[in-house]
């Protein structure tokens, strides 16, 4: 038991330790939205970008960072069905290499998102794409393929005519890929190396565009994934599928349970703080808080105060232990990316494109500045080398200190 | 004389090794094309594509010519290596172009190879776009198409604005010709009509448009989804059947929209929590793969010829045009098509939709029209 632990804790330690400033998947290393040794431009204008790089065809995806190579997924063609995979470089902008393949599965979308609205994941070797049509690609960190899966191909009901958006993530040598919806609904563990499945559970038949969050207790914990649904939060080992306990009053299908100061804030009955459970016992509701509902993003933890954004585009602080609300501040929404913090700042990407930066304060929240990026966007950025990596359809851009 | 002997040496060595990595690529290839359904073959193909990635630009057509025969998983997995060997060549400047070319312009060769090959070629001339795209307003390859038929557009407009009326009119007739994608189909359309050109839609696209249908049966709490009711088990015409709200009859039912959509909650009933069952006949002259194309709003199942193809439980995510593309095998004469469609009881406004429309397409999405009309009179068990 002790090997099985230290295998599983091990990999995960040494993800978070070697990426370091990585960004390397949906949320961040600890998929909390938390930037912790990063300090990103706290004023912002135009003479922060310190690259934008082309891009073409559609893409709702955010970028992820891996020592000095910045991934990003698009897709074109008029079916979406032209999957595309790139790598630019951090410092100069410069794209290194792009990957082309067809979509084995279905691309029928709604008109917001974009076949492209998964976020990959790396384990610092290897870079994770996922896709609408539930195509999996493996490929290492200069684009040479490794694996493919095309689960839409394996299992061709387990779709979505709305389109799929969950982010996978990697934990220790498992990539955890959700593909739940309406019909075969599953999420599945793959192995990092080979992509054969370790596992792979049924999921509620219902149409879920979540991604999964990691909870680590404590240092010394071993690492669960959390699969939020309609149903509720299910606490699964990575390793087996295994469910370790369970939350179920029901929770909502589009923003993600977030964890900090090891407690879950669930999109559920308004925004709901469980005390993690254990084997034997369920989790415990702490509190929950109808006026901290969040829309479309997911909730942020953040110097030990919740935050979350509404669908008019007021970003909400809270109490952590009680769910009070400490102050509010209204912002020019709407919001589809997930805020993201550091060094005391919130940054916050409107679906306008209007990057606003919110100073942290005990009692408020100001905002210190604000780029106009004047282009589409719904990616949650990501934040690495002390800067700011965000996408819309058309550009990549780096947002750094002048 | 040793002079000679050593240049004959290196010569043996040179073809040796070129005759090596030929075997070694092939061998790859074969072990790429191996890969199956849930990862099986993942191991051996991982290794081979990583070995294949690293062959110089003599591999390239090789990769190519391999997609003849690969399933979907192996198309990608070849692919891979393809783009890997190709970037480097690019490079390198090594790309073999008046192969790639040859390539694209033999039009037995794999479509996807083709379109793989016109994309590599351009991104180091980009002058062979106009070379080659005129010449794809009917081809296999979807893309190449849909680019030709892009060209034509654009000619057809610039005419158009120039109010050169009819050689306009005959550059639209052309583009439609080869048109398969909805956006590109109402651009030509739309120009076509106005200049007094009438078009049959349904026909184009390969639309069934008279069905017989019979309904509503019990969909309360989505049950119906799963229960078998007497069209499922015989198809008789003749017969009253017992639905949701008492004895039901097939009745002749047929639509005149452009793409096909007949509105069951127009048409005949908003229902909810309803099952409604469709049917038509497909003749088909000799026996060919081809794909049934559906799209609707309401969870549904489709037999042909007795035989259940796909069922999809979902409910109210949208309609688009050839949303569901189900492969389908018809045979020589009659094919009965029957499509089983489930309305829930969502009192929604956006989830009141209770339609649906069907094609009959090749892989390439070219219609195929029914040899007589569908006349569901004609249908039998």
């Amino acid at each position: 038991m002790k090997n099985e632990f230290l295998k599983l804790v091990l990999p995960l330690i040494a993800v978070c330790l070697c990426c370091g400033a990585d960004w390397p998947q949906f949320r961040g290393p600890l998929t909390n939205n938390v930037a912790t040794s990063e300090t990103p431009p706290s004023k912002v204008d135009q003479e922060n970008i310190a690259w934008s790089a082309d891009l073409e065809g559609r893409g709702a995806s955010g970028p992820i960072v891996v020592g000095d190579k910045v991934f990003i997924t698009s897709t074109t063609g008029f079916k979406q069905d032209q999957l595309h995979v790139h790598c630019f470089d951090v410092n100069t902008g410069k794209r290194l290499w792009e990957r082309q393949f067809w979509a084995t599965g279905r691309t029928q979308c709604h008109n917001k998102m974009s076949v492209a609205t998964s976020t990959p994941a790396s384990d610092g070797e290897r870079v994770f794409a996922t896709f609408s049509s539930n195509d999996v690609i493996c490929l290492d960190l200069d684009g040479n393929l490794l694996w493919i899966r095309g689960l839409s191909h394996d299992f061709p009901n387990a779709s979505n005519s709305l389109g799929m958006a969950s982010s996978p993530i990697v934990v220790g040598e498992t990539l955890i890929v959700p593909v739940e919806n309406d019909d075969d609904s599953f999420t599945t563990g793959l192995d990092v190396k080979t992509g054969i499945a370790r596992w792979k559970i049924k999921r509620p038949r219902v149409a879920n565009w979540t991604s999964p969050a990691i909870l680590k207790s404590t240092p010394e914990a071993e690492a669960l994934v959390l699969l939020q649904s309609s149903e509720g939060v299910d606490a699964i080992y990575p390793e087996t599928g295994e469910t370790a306990w369970q939350y179920e009053q029901g929770a909502g299908r589009i923003p993600s349970t977030t964890v900090g100061e090891n407690i879950l804030f669930v999109p559920s009955n308004g925004l709901t703080a469980l005390a993690p459970g254990t084997s034997s016992d369920p989790p415990k509701v702490l509190w929950k808080e109808q006026k901290l509902s969040p829309a479309t993003a997911s909730p942020l933890v953040y110097q030990k105060k919740v935050f979350t954004v509404n669908r008019a585009g007021v970003l909400s602080c809270g109490n952590l232990q009680t769910g009070e609300i400490v102050w509010r501040l209204r912002l020019k929404g709407p919001f589809s990316a997930t805020p993201i913090a550091a060094a005391n700042h919130l940054y916050l990407i409107s679906e306008k494109g209007l990057l606003q930066v919110v100073q942290l304060s005990e009692e408020k929240g100001d905002v210190t500045g604000e780029i106009d990026l004047k282009e589409t966007i719904l990616a949650t950025p990501a934040i690495s080398n002390n800067s700011l990596f965000i996408r819309s359809d058309k550009h990549l851009w780096k947002i750094s200190s002048k | 004389m040793q002079r000679s002997r050593f240049l004959f040496c290196l010569m043996f060595l040179f073809s040796s090794l070129t005759v090596l990595q030929a075997n070694d690529v092939e061998q790859d290839i074969a072990k790429i094309k191996q890969v199956q359904k849930e990862g099986q073959g993942n191991l051996t193909a991982s290794k081979a594509v990583q070995q294949l990635s690293q062959s110089d630009a003599s591999a390239l057509i090789p990769i190519l010519s391999s997609f003849e025969g690969a399933n979907p998983l192996a198309l990608n997995w070849l692919r891979g290596a393809f783009e890997a060997i190709a970037a480097k060549a690019i490079q390198q400047k090594k790309l073999p172009v008046k192969k790639l070319e040859e390539f694209i312009l033999d039009t037995s060769r794999n479509p996807r190879a083709r379109r793989l090959a016109y994309e590599t070629l351009i991104k180091v001339d980009p002058a062979a776009a106009d070379r080659i795209i005129p010449g794809m307003i009917n081809d296999a390859s979807v893309t190449l198409r849909r680019d030709a038929v892009q060209r034509l557009i654009n000619e057809a407009k610039k005419l158009e604005k120039a109010d050169k009326k009819d050689q306009a009119k005959k550059v639209y007739q052309q583009a439609l010709s080869g048109a398969t994608d909805s956006d590109q189909v109402k651009n030509i359309v739309k120009p076509l009509r106005s200049l007094g050109e009438k078009i049959d839609l349904q026909k184009h696209f390969g639309f069934l448009s008279e069905w017989m249908i019979v309904g509503p049966f019990d969909n309360r709490e989505k049950k119906g989804y799963d229960t078998v009711y007497a069209p499922e088990e015989k198809l008789d015409f003749a017969a009253a059947l017992e639905g949701k709200e008492g004895k039901v009859n097939w009745k002749s039912v047929n639509t005149k929209d452009d793409y096909g959509i007949f509105d069951v909650a127009k048409s005949i009933s908003p229902y909810k929590g309803a099952v409604m069952y469709c049917a038509a006949d497909f003749h088909s002259p000799q026996k060919q793969s081809l794909e049934i194309r559906l799209g609707t709003p309401n969870a549904w199942k489709i037999w042909v010829n007795g035989k259940l193809l796909f069922a999809r439980n979902e409910y109210h995510r949208g309609m688009v045009l050839d949303q569901y593309s189900v492969p389908v095998t018809v045979q020589p004469g009659k094919n009965v098509i029957l499509l089983k469609l489930c309305q829930n009881e969502q009192d929604d406004s956006w989830a009141q939709r209770y339609q649906f429309q069907l094609r009959i397409a090749r892989p390439s999405g070219t219609g195929v029209r029914s040899q007589k009309p569908e006349a569901t009179t004609q249908l039998s068990p």
